[in-house]
């Protein structure tokens, strides 16, 4: 796949916006087809037009409280209802983790946490705002579905594709608009990994909206340096696509990783888990390292200064080749 | 009050439900004996005579919802869903054993428990979800949930109160287990729970107090639920901890115990001192 497609102007335009914003017209069109939806808030803002004013029988403001958000929602869903429960990726993972584990990952129920302010996103606000160990946390909640969408079309196709999932979801979405990867319709599968670019020199996998970005960035440097990287969009963290990943350790020479979160835990993790059973080869991960951050600055810079942009990608895709 | 027969049967439920809580006790691991017995005369009048439960059909979907806040007495609620004929009576030998159903803490798909608990603070959000997916769609059914008086430190279950009471969940009962201990002693000693009706009062509740063990006025409490329409209702049931067993009562050790054989004998002894005339 190239992106060298025809350009839809109505595409373009509609996903031109931050992926909390198509998720929210979005649910609220599932809602309206679906009694059993409900908009679970913890006083987000942004829901009050988009959902509250049409479908106020299907939409519950439980205030600035995640615990009993997820607490609640857990409640709802196993009486019969599917309740999206929305809050900030740090407040559902970190701070209510405890009713994610035991009342909705522990029940298997139908609750979908959609968190938002994912990774850096949250940019200025500083680190009481950022989650980056968000992904390392919720994926070892067993029944857990982890889906993270890499701009604001995938994020369209993400909340279609698990509205009937019988378990729990957690969907990670950012906070402000990202650049655009997917400029057409294509086919979004869950739980497989979609290769964006074709390659069997090395592979890049990126969880993410910036990630993937820079992954695809890195794909185009590494080409003037005569290397064909494979790039995958791990969207579906869990579960993952372990056939993919063993694909590009046997087809490739090795894998790099790149996500805006903790390396310790997240997707590299993952991937490291893989390959590790699988089909052993060189790994090099790409994100947040080890240590709190005071930076001021926005997503983009925050990413650069933890290490995270295309030079240090395609400097770790080369490594990974000269091993 | 004194309207209640001379022998009355949820009495004699309550005395039975305390017996097994101490064959519970007397098995390997122990139980949590001063808990699951001051909640016992409140478990007795709900699934003898309060909650609408099939046990031949435990997802009946207008039932009324049981949700055990305070998990660690699971004990009483075993010996509650055993004779209200959810389980076997003959199981409640099998707790904490390998291999069996009965954990320490209630699991998920034992008939009858509608949530695992144990971790305190989660229950009252639990049961305010289910008592808004009954009203919002059209059920009857209401949602009960059992705390316990520590458990009420816990900031999550201010949360659920917060929001139940916003939300105007007059299907939603609450009971609060005030036997007045928690492990290191007095509730009062540990943290402040007192003005605790007055608590739930300023949290958009109506509340009720009430003895814990009188079967008869429980009877009264809960047969006109909901108390006030657009309030849920919070019952604070004045309990003592480990009553019924003269060797437990009001004793911050009863809080978790292993009954030796000889220490069984003792206390079955003293319950039966107590066995309803």
């Amino acid at each position: 796949m190239t992106v060298t497609m025809a350009i839809d102007t109505d595409w373009i335009e509609r996903y031109s916006v931050a992926s909390r914003d198509v998720y929210r017209r979005v649910l609220a069109e599932l809602a309206a087809a679906d009694p059993r939806i409900f908009c679970m808030d913890s006083d987000m803002g942004g829901f009050e037009d988009s959902f509250a004013a049409h479908l106020p029988e299907q939409y519950v403001n439980v205030g600035i409280a995640e615990a009993n958000l997820l607490g609640m929602s857990a409640g709802l869903a196993a009486t019969g209802l599917r309740p999206y429960a929305n809050t900030i990726a740090s407040f559902a993972a970190a701070r209510a983790c405890e009713q994610m584990k035991i009342d909705i990952a522990g029940n298997d129920l139908p609750v979908r946490v959609v968190v938002t302010h994912a990774g850096l996103s949250a940019g200025h606000y500083g680190p009481t705002h950022h989650a980056v160990e968000d992904i390392a946390i919720v994926r070892t909640l067993p029944n857990m579905t982890v889906v993270v969408p890499c701009d604001a079309a995938e994020t369209e196709y993400a909340v279609r594709a698990t509205a009937d999932l019988p378990g729990p979801l957690f969907l990670r979405l950012g906070r402000a608009a990202t650049p655009l990867v997917h400029t057409q319709p294509y086919e979004f599968r869950l739980g497989q990994a979609h290769e964006l670019r074709a390659g069997d020199d090395v592979t890049i996998v990126a969880t993410g909206p910036y990630p993937v970005v820079m992954a695809l960035a890195a794909q185009r440097m590494l080409t003037g340096h005569g290397v064909h990287a494979r790039v995958l969009n791990m969207h579906t963290v869990k579960p993952i696509d372990r056939a993919a990943l063993v694909r590009a350790a046997r087809q490739t020479r090795g894998i790099v990783t790149v996500e805006d979160h903790v390396v310790a835990g997240g997707l590299g993790a993952a991937v490291c888990e893989v390959v590790a059973e699988e089909h052993p080869c060189p790994v090099r991960r790409i994100g947040v390292p080890d240590r709190f951050n005071d930076f001021v600055a926005d997503e983009k810079d925050l990413l650069v200064e933890a290490g995270v942009s295309p030079e240090r990608i395609a400097e770790a895709a080369l490594a990974v080749l000269r091993r | 009050m004194s309207s209640a027969p001379i022998v009355d049967e949820t009495t004699v439920l309550a005395h039975r439900m305390r017996e097994h809580i101490l064959r519970m006790g007397a098995t390997e691991h122990g139980t949590h004996v001063g808990g699951s017995l001051s909640c016992a005369d409140v478990l007795a009048v709900l699934y003898g005579e309060v909650l609408r439960v099939r046990p031949d059909e435990p997802d009946w979907p207008e039932r009324d919802r049981f949700v055990l806040s305070k998990g660690h007495a699971g004990a009483a609620l075993y010996a509650a869903l055993a004779e209200r004929g959810f389980l076997p009576v003959d199981e409640l030998e099998t707790y904490g054993r390998r291999g069996g159903r009965l954990a320490g803490h209630p699991l998920r798909r034992l008939p009858g428990v509608e949530f695992p608990t144990g971790s305190l603070g989660h229950g009252l959000s639990l049961a305010a979800g289910v008592a808004l997916a009954l009203r919002r769609t059209g059920r009857t059914g209401r949602a009960f949930v059992l705390l316990g008086d520590g458990e009420l430190q816990e900031g999550s279950v201010w949360e659920a109160a917060m929001a139940a009471g916003h939300h105007r969940l007059d299907n939603l009962i609450a009971v609060v287990d005030r036997n007045g201990l928690q492990i290191t002693g007095g509730t009062e000693e540990c943290i402040t729970l007192e003005p605790l009706a007055d608590r739930w009062r300023t949290f958009g509740w109506h509340a009720v107090e009430v003895d814990g063990h009188d079967v008869a006025a429980l009877r009264e409490v809960f047969a006109g639920v909901p108390r006030q329409v657009g309030r849920p209702t919070v019952v604070i049931a004045r309990t003592v901890k480990g009553r019924g067993v003269p060797l437990f009562e009001g004793k911050k050790k009863s809080h978790s115990v292993q009954l030796t054989p000889r220490l069984y004998q003792r206390a079955a002894a003293g319950l039966k001192t107590r066995r309803p005339q």
